[in-house]
């Protein structure tokens, strides 16, 4: 089953807004309000207090990204957006699942989950609570893999992401502005359009 | 020094130089009425939120200075999301102050407690809820900052009754102390673009200039003209951009879209060049999208970015302000001018119609004269249709039933040429539009985007409180006028003496036009009466002078006694013909190509 996997009907949106309550209600607004859906959303304070990071899968199928990404960018709270390409980008997810383990498959799923690299958080009678982090598609192939025994339950997070960094000439990761032009290719011009990856959208400025 | 959250609140609309404010108190709001009596701000007292919105709407649209309202919680404020949602769609700068319950009751469903922040959400530029009194002037001045720059727009100040209460230590802001670090509104558009812009703008045959809202926004107006007359292109108005070009000027075509004149509609249809400045390809004005002006290149500016490329793909998409933008292609037609070889061969450019001042320009200077002579034939297209599809109609003498494009066109004449025309929405809004001629920017106040009945008796009070110096009428219809009029209680007792001409059709007059035409003459719930409200002894019962017109002959006088009034409001109530329709037409979802044009026109009677 293709889930968060490398599909290009999704996109990986990276949202720093202000940490003021609220804010999340807009961004979810917005997407509702036009009728897109939200495939996922992480979102957690970042390394500056006073900003949040919101990592939004969204079902392009659903929306204009060009579209999506400058509503974002009107929204008052929001400081910048950057749509990640995954073929750009680390992406990451965590996955909890409680899976049936009675004495027969304990072994298999255990096994299981030491060739994901993944942990044991819980023991039961019958029943394991295993943890995995990693690619979301690791994590698609992870979750095939232990359906097969019974998953009682399961969550995941949502993915987050990072840009990669880039270890050509410029050392300048690649969601940055272009230092060629000196400005950011913001909405409206033809660099914007977001259909291309790995650019980085400011507010327009 | 310590003052409450309230005075700090009206202390901070003070800093803003507000004037004047529309408002009607309650519970929750209570200890921000307090200070309002000591306070220099004028604060009018409404019968219902709704008209103090269309009133801060109305200001806030003539005066170019946000409207500002004050409601109570609750009722209150959602009595005000209409004017809201109207403000959002037509990017009209206001501010609205609306009562909370205290902090401990917020999600206990309180008494008039509702939740309008998280309604406003979506019909608001921002909005903000205080929980904490030091931050009133740093809200306030915020709320105005983000109303008024960039794509301008209503915002929301929820503010509960204890932060109003409790006490403060008073500071006024720095910019510098604002903290909207996500907002940065764009200002002057690429010069690499605007190039671009201008290279296409002098190689186009077919070109026209789409103004739209945002010039008038972006207090753009003269520099539209310029750029009009210097390079000779036509120029259409939408109906929110009425006025932002004289109409009396002989590059004017004027309205396009659903009701628009055949020569400004076919005028973006046939074009090879729309620019777009401040405008937003409204599906009025576009009709079905993808037979839309289908040959025309596209330039678009607009200070909103996510207006580029939303409706119709750009071939130069300019995030920028009107006005600045104007000017940066002015100069650079200044620039490119020089380097245009034929520019100099232009000679006398310019067909009949070019009778424009800057057409009679030295026709040795190229920057002036080197488009002209290229745009010739468009122009003598353009004069053709327009004489071949005028807008007509007609009104037979005596005792014949009354067009409502004659009265538009009696109170047209019998009116200073920079009255303020106020209207509702529906056929009478589009005749106004249509048969009014709109020389002067701001002039023109309606309900564009959200198309809200009820506008024009609010918003004309609130323009002429903004205006007091200019004669303001609001056009009405009988279904628009009782949805608001209670309003006219408010001008009455304020002295605030506008004038309201009812084209009173007994209908709801555009849904009929629509059940005629595209329902079989099927007639659901659209009848009114013309006598029911009696119009005339409303008006009188509200303070307001009442007159009825039946007939062609008194059309004129009935305007006169009214304009001879300025202690109170007037209401003329004409009655006028229920049958007229509003031409031409282009059909929702159809293509602009297929303009039904007044039937008298093509001979064909069954329209």
């Amino acid at each position: 089953m293709s889930v968060y996997g490398a599909d290009k009907r999704h996109h990986t949106l990276t949202v720093v807004v202000e940490n003021k309550s609220g804010v999340l209600a807009r961004v979810a607004g917005l997407f509702s309000r036009r009728g897109y859906n939200i495939f996922s959303l992480a979102v957690a304070p970042s390394d500056n207090e006073r900003f949040s990071r919101i990592t939004i899968v969204v079902d392009v199928e659903s929306a204009p990204l060009e579209q999506i990404m400058k509503q974002l960018d009107k929204l008052i709270p929001v400081v910048s957006i950057t749509e990640l390409d995954p073929a750009v980008s680390r992406e990451r997810e965590l996955l909890l699942a409680t899976v049936e383990a009675g004495p027969d498959t304990r072994g298999q799923v255990i096994q299981l989950v030491g060739v994901f690299e993944g942990k044991i958080v819980d023991v039961g009678h019958d029943r394991l609570t295993v943890m995995l982090a990693g690619a979301p598609t690791k994590l698609d192939d992870f979750e095939d893999l232990i359906r097969s025994y019974g998953i009682v339950e399961m969550q995941r997070t949502g993915r987050v992401a990072l840009p990669m960094l880039d270890r050509s000439g410029d050392h300048r990761p690649r969601a940055l502005a272009d230092p060629a032009t000196g400005h950011h290719p913001g909405p409206g011009t033809e660099s914007a359009h977001g259909t291309e990856s790995g650019h980085d959208t400011e507010k327009a400025g | 020094m310590e003052i409450t959250g309230a005075q700090a609140l009206i202390k901070s609309l003070e800093m803003q130089r507000v004037e004047v404010m529309f408002g009607l108190p309650g519970g929750a709001i209570l200890p921000v009425y307090d200070p309002i009596l000591d306070s220099s701000i004028r604060h009018i007292l409404v019968r219902h939120e709704q008209g103090a919105g269309h009133m801060a709407e109305g200001y806030a649209q003539v005066t170019g200075r946000p409207g500002v309202a004050m409601v109570t919680s609750g009722p209150g404020a959602t009595n005000i999301v209409t004017p809201l949602a109207d403000a959002y769609m037509d990017s009209i700068p206001l501010v609205v102050v609306s009562g909370q319950v205290a902090t401990s009751a917020i999600g206990t469903d309180a008494f008039q407690e509702s939740d309008i922040t998280g309604i406003t959400m979506g019909i608001t530029k921002h909005n903000w809820l205080i929980t904490d009194g030091a931050d009133i002037p740093r809200v306030v001045a915020e709320a105005f900052h983000v109303a008024t720059t960039g794509r301008p727009g209503p915002v929301l100040i929820d503010i509960p009754k204890d932060v109003a209460m409790a006490t403060m230590e008073w500071y006024w802001p720095e910019p510098s102390d604002l903290d909207l670090p996500g907002y940065r509104p764009t200002t002057e558009g690429d010069p690499a673009l605007v190039r671009q812009a201008v290279e296409l703008l002098l190689a186009a045959e077919r070109p026209v200039l789409y103004a739209g809202g945002g010039i008038l926004k972006a207090r753009a107006a003269e520099g539209l003209r310029e750029l009009a007359e210097r390079t000779g292109i036509p120029v259409v108005t939408t109906l929110m951009a009425r006025g932002c070009f004289p109409d009396s000027h002989p590059l004017c075509l004027g309205m396009p879209g659903m009701h628009g004149n055949y020569t400004a509609v076919t005028s973006m249809q046939r074009s090879d060049l729309l620019i777009a400045l401040g405008s937003r390809f409204d599906d009025r004005v576009t009709g079905r999208v993808d037979a839309f002006a289908p040959g025309a290149k596209i330039i678009h500016v607009d200070v909103d970015p996510a207006e580029l490329n939303k409706v119709r793909r750009a071939d130069v998409a300019i995030a920028g302000d009107c006005r600045l933008v104007i000017d940066e292609m002015l100069a650079a037609l200044d620039g490119l001018g020089l380097r245009h070889s034929d520019a100099t061969r232009g000679g006398r450019g310019g067909a009949p119609s070019d009778a424009v001042s800057g057409a009679t320009a030295d026709p040795g200077t190229p920057a002036e004269a080197f488009p002209r002579d290229r745009l010739i034939p468009w122009r003598a297209q353009l004069s053709e249709w327009q004489a071949r599809y005028p807008l007509v109609y007609e009104q037979k003498p005596g005792a014949g039933p009354l067009k409502p494009q004659f009265v538009l066109e009696a109170l047209r004449d019998a009116t200073p040429d920079d009255t303020i025309v106020a209207s509702g929405v529906g056929q009478h809004q589009m005749f106004a539009s249509q048969w009014w001629q709109f020389d002067h920017p701001y002039t023109w106040v309606n309900s564009g985007g959200l198309g809200t009945m009820g506008f024009a008796v609010p918003a004309a009070i609130g323009a002429k409180v903004g205006r007091p110096d200019k004669t303001v009428w609001a056009v009405d219809g009988d279904g628009c006028f009782q949805m608001t009029a209670q309003e006219l209680v408010t001008a009455s007792s304020e002295r605030i003496p506008v004038k309201i001409a009812i084209l009173n059709n007994a209908y709801l007059g555009m849904v009929r036009q629509w059940q005629e035409m595209f329902y079989d003459e099927r007639y659901s719930e659209v009848y009114l009466s013309p006598d029911l409200p009696d119009y005339v002894g409303w008006a009188v019962s509200m303070g307001c002078v009442g007159i009825r017109v039946e007939s062609a002959d008194d059309v004129a006088p009935a305007i006169e006694k009214a304009n001879a009034v300025d202690d109170r409001p007037v209401v003329i109530d004409f009655r006028t013909d229920a049958f007229e329709k509003v031409f031409p037409m282009v059909a929702a979802g159809a293509s602009n190509d297929d303009i039904i044009v007044d039937p008298s026109l093509t001979g064909d009677r069954h329209r």
